[in-house]
């Protein structure tokens, strides 16, 4: 069997999950591998929620927010872009493709570009193959190394 | 001063003292011709027309001029003697002996019983009655011009007689001027503020059109001479309510309001980057919007349809969807065009003879009473081909006299080609969202959707309000729509800001953030992350706490804090981890 990737995505209230709402409503097709987690603001998604969503099993984790300047709160959207990066150079740090974890801005009204980004995201995915936590564990020297190098 | 009562032939009159018996006339509707005088402008009695004779209160008899005569206490004046007659025909002779047969004078000559005078006519086109000299030294300030030399070669004239730099280019000289001896000309590159005085629209007070409201004239400070030269104010002098006021200024206000409805409504897109159809090159090719403005009553044409040179056209083409349901444009159908189009075809069919041409993509006739309306369309000898216009184009010279354009199109019910010579031709130009309509809702935390609407709450449960509590949307700003429908969207958003007023409270949500007194360490990170400002800090217990009035719920405060002391109500941390739990296992 085919493997079908396990995907979480975390959609800001306003933009993105209305983006998805509106996907919906006008009958688009995505694949069905990613579970939608409603937040109020991309502001909200705590690194750890990306963590504990890999550490359950799941291959890869979408963030959606609403476009640079959008942002229902004004500026939720700038914190969680700090964030994200943050975020990926410590799952870097644990041996996952940092492509497994994404950002990306879809408006209310962009019901097709959800489409195209859950479409993608999840290809890109599927490539990847799963994610196997058990191959890794905690080498201090190379973690060393690693923070020295940076 | 006071009020003293003068006679003028036989008539009592109380007038102010001192006050010119021209005027005291003029009141009477006594006619008494003049030449130099004008209401705004100190008497000069150069052109000695206004002659009348007075008895003053010492018994003696005098010839004076009207326009500067003082009135005093027991005053008699006669306006039409022999005497008075004979003298104004004289001096009429006299001026006319030097100045040319300017329309003024020629019909005061026929007043006076002088068709031609005894000693003919002169050459000169100024009879030096010093209007231009005065109103532009007492009413303009501008002193731009004034009087050369004495005598014979006495002229008007700058100083020096060089383009002057003090003229305002402001034509209130050549408006006064009863000869058309001034004219106002472009000269080193200075723009003319006012070509023509008129009342009119581009006169530097006036009200802005028609149907303004308020209904009240505004002054137009680039064109108004008070604030070039700080002198004229004619219109506060004529007002007689008192009502202007030179000095008043913009203001900007700050209004707390409860609700805001948003109703910028919609702009016409601009079909000349559509070069095929030729807007602003090809005389007679006009937007739906340009011809609603000729077909107005109060429009430019006084409602009449004509082509730019005056004449009523022979035919008329009127092309659909002219940057609507087009990829390259915009893909939506705009809505209202299918419909005032029929409108435009039945007022040309009864304002003209001239044969008129539907080129429609789909007629969408959807609304009450449409359907009825365009099957009378039907019957009034529309041409209705079912082809989107493709070009518009100066037509061969064989054709020419049928009409100047050739309008192309494919007729898809016949299935051919076919091209139509017209006279005139009307693009229905797209509906499209302001072009500041996203920062509009920015500022009023609403978003635009792609083609830049504003979104709904909801398409079907939530047509009015947005996602911003207390900000509702009415009109074509929320999408194109018809006069009815933006009515019925406006009344419905007022009754929901309505209801959120007269409640006189806001209901909270009942997310928000608050921090675990036991677990905040004081780090005050949090302080600064909140957009609302509504974390602060306690000195006293060393801790930050959340005004749930102000807190909005993002809950980046939560993602921030590194105690997870903050707890985002409804989006806790164990509620989203069970979610994660929930859906991956
Ligand atoms: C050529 C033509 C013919 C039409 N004929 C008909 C017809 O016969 N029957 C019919 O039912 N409908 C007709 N319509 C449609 C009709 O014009 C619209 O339905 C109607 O104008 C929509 O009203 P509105 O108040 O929403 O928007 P608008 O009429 O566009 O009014 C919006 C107003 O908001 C102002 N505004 C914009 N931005 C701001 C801002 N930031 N701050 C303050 N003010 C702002 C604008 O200046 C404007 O005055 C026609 C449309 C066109 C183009
Ligand atoms: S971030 Fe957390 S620990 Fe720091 S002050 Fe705010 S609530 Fe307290
Ligand atoms: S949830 Fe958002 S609005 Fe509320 S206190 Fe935290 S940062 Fe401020
Ligand atoms: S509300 Fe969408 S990113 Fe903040
Ligand atoms: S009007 Fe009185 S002298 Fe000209």
């Amino acid at each position: 069997m085919s493997f079908e990737p396990r995907l979480v995505g975390f959609l800001c209230n306003w933009c993105s999950y209305t983006g998805a709402d509106l996907a919906g409503t006008a009958r688009m097709k995505y694949p069905p591998n990613m579970r939608v987690i409603r937040v109020m603001c991309s502001g909200r998604v705590d690194p750890n929620f990306i963590l504990e969503a890999l550490a359950h099993g799941a291959d890869g984790v979408l963030v959606l927010g609403c476009h640079p300047g959008d942002c229902h709160y004004a500026e939720g959207n700038y914190k969680c872009r700090k964030r994200l990066p943050i975020t990926k150079r410590l799952v870097e740090g644990m041996g996952i493709e940092p492509q497994r974890v994404r950002l990306e801005w879809v408006s209310a009204s962009e019901a097709s570009r959800f489409s195209e980004v859950v479409t993608e995201f999840t290809e890109q995915i599927r490539v990847l193959g799963p994610l196997k936590l058990e191959d890794w564990t905690f080498d201090r020297a190379a973690a060393d190394a690693q923070l020295e190098h940076n | 001063m006071g009020m003293v009562t003068i006679r003028i032939d036989g008539k009592p009159i109380e007038v102010e003292e001192e006050s010119y018996i021209l005027q005291a006339a003029q009141t009477l509707a006594i006619d008494i011709p003049t030449l130099c005088w004008y209401r705004y402008i100190n008497p000069y009695a150069a052109c000695r027309l206004c002659m009348v004779e007075i008895t003053d209160k010492r018994g003696r008899v005098r010839m004076v001029t009207s326009c500067n005569f003082p009135a005093e206490a027991g005053l008699g004046v006669r306006t039409h003697t022999p005497r008075v007659l004979a003298t104004r025909r004289m001096n009429f002779e006299m001026l006319a002996s030097r100045c040319a047969p300017a329309p003024v004078l020629v019909d005061l000559g026929k007043k006076l019983g002088i068709e031609n005078p005894r000693w003919g006519w002169g050459e000169d086109t100024c009879i030096l009655c010093g209007l231009c000299v005065r109103v532009c030294d007492e009413v303009v300030g501008a002193q731009a011009i004034g009087f050369a030399a004495r005598g014979t070669s006495r002229t008007v004239t700058t100083p020096f007689e060089v383009d002057s730099e003090a003229c305002i280019l402001c034509g209130a000289c050549a408006a006064v001027c009863p000869t058309g001896h001034i004219r106002m000309e472009e000269c080193s590159g200075r723009e003319i503020v006012h070509r023509e005085i008129t009342l009119g629209p581009n006169a530097a007070i006036s009200v802005p059109f028609r149907q303004a409201v308020p209904n009240a004239p505004r002054i137009d400070p680039e064109y108004c001479v008070h604030f070039r030269t700080g002198g004229c104010k004619v219109c506060a002098q004529v007002c007689p309510m008192e009502c202007i006021d030179h000095e008043d200024e913009e203001r900007r206000e700050e209004i707390e309001v409860g609700a805001v409805i948003l109703a910028t409504g919609f702009q016409d897109l601009d079909p000349t980057p559509l070069k095929q159809y030729g807007y602003g090159k090809l005389p007679n090719v006009i937007t739906s919007m340009e011809f609603e403005r000729m077909n107005s009553a109060a429009g430019s044409t006084d409602g009449k349809i004509l082509m730019e040179g005056g004449q009523e056209p022979r035919s008329i083409a009127i092309l659909h969807c002219i940057g609507s349901r087009d990829e390259k444009h915009h893909p939506y159908c705009s809505r209202v065009c299918c419909m005032y189009a029929l409108k435009f075809a039945h007022l040309v069919k009864e304002k003209t003879t001239a044969e008129v041409y539907q080129l429609y993509i789909d007629l969408r006739s959807f609304g009450k009473g449409y359907e009825e309306f365009f099957q009378r369309i039907l019957t009034e000898g529309v041409n209705l081909i079912r082809g989107k216009g493709a070009e518009v184009v100066p037509a061969p010279q064989s054709r020419r006299d049928e009409g100047p354009l050739l309008v192309r199109c494919e007729d898809t019910l016949a299935g051919r080609f076919r091209e139509i010579p017209v006279d005139m031709v009307i693009l229905c130009t797209a509906l499209e969202a302001q072009q500041d309509a996203k920062e509009t809702g920015r500022k009023f935390g609403v978003s635009v959707g792609a083609d830049g609407w504003f979104i709904e709450r909801h398409p079907k449960l939530g047509p009015v309000s947005t996602t911003t509590d207390g900000i509702f949307l009415a009109g074509a700003c929320q999408g194109p729509k018809d006069i009815p429908d933006a009515v019925a969207q406006g009344g419905a958003a007022a009754a929901q800001a309505m209801s959120l007023m007269i409640r006189g409270e806001v209901e909270m949500d009942a997310a928000c953030a608050v921090v675990d007194e036991a677990l905040c360490s004081g780090c005050r990170l949090c302080n600064e992350l909140c957009p609302y400002g509504a974390i602060s800090f306690d000195i006293e217990k060393t801790l930050s706490l959340v005004n749930a009035a102000l807190c909005k719920a993002c809950g980046t405060c939560a993602a921030g804090c590194p105690s997870g002391a903050i707890k985002g109500l409804h989006f806790t941390d164990q509620q989203i981890y069970a979610e994660i739990e929930g859906i991956l296992s």
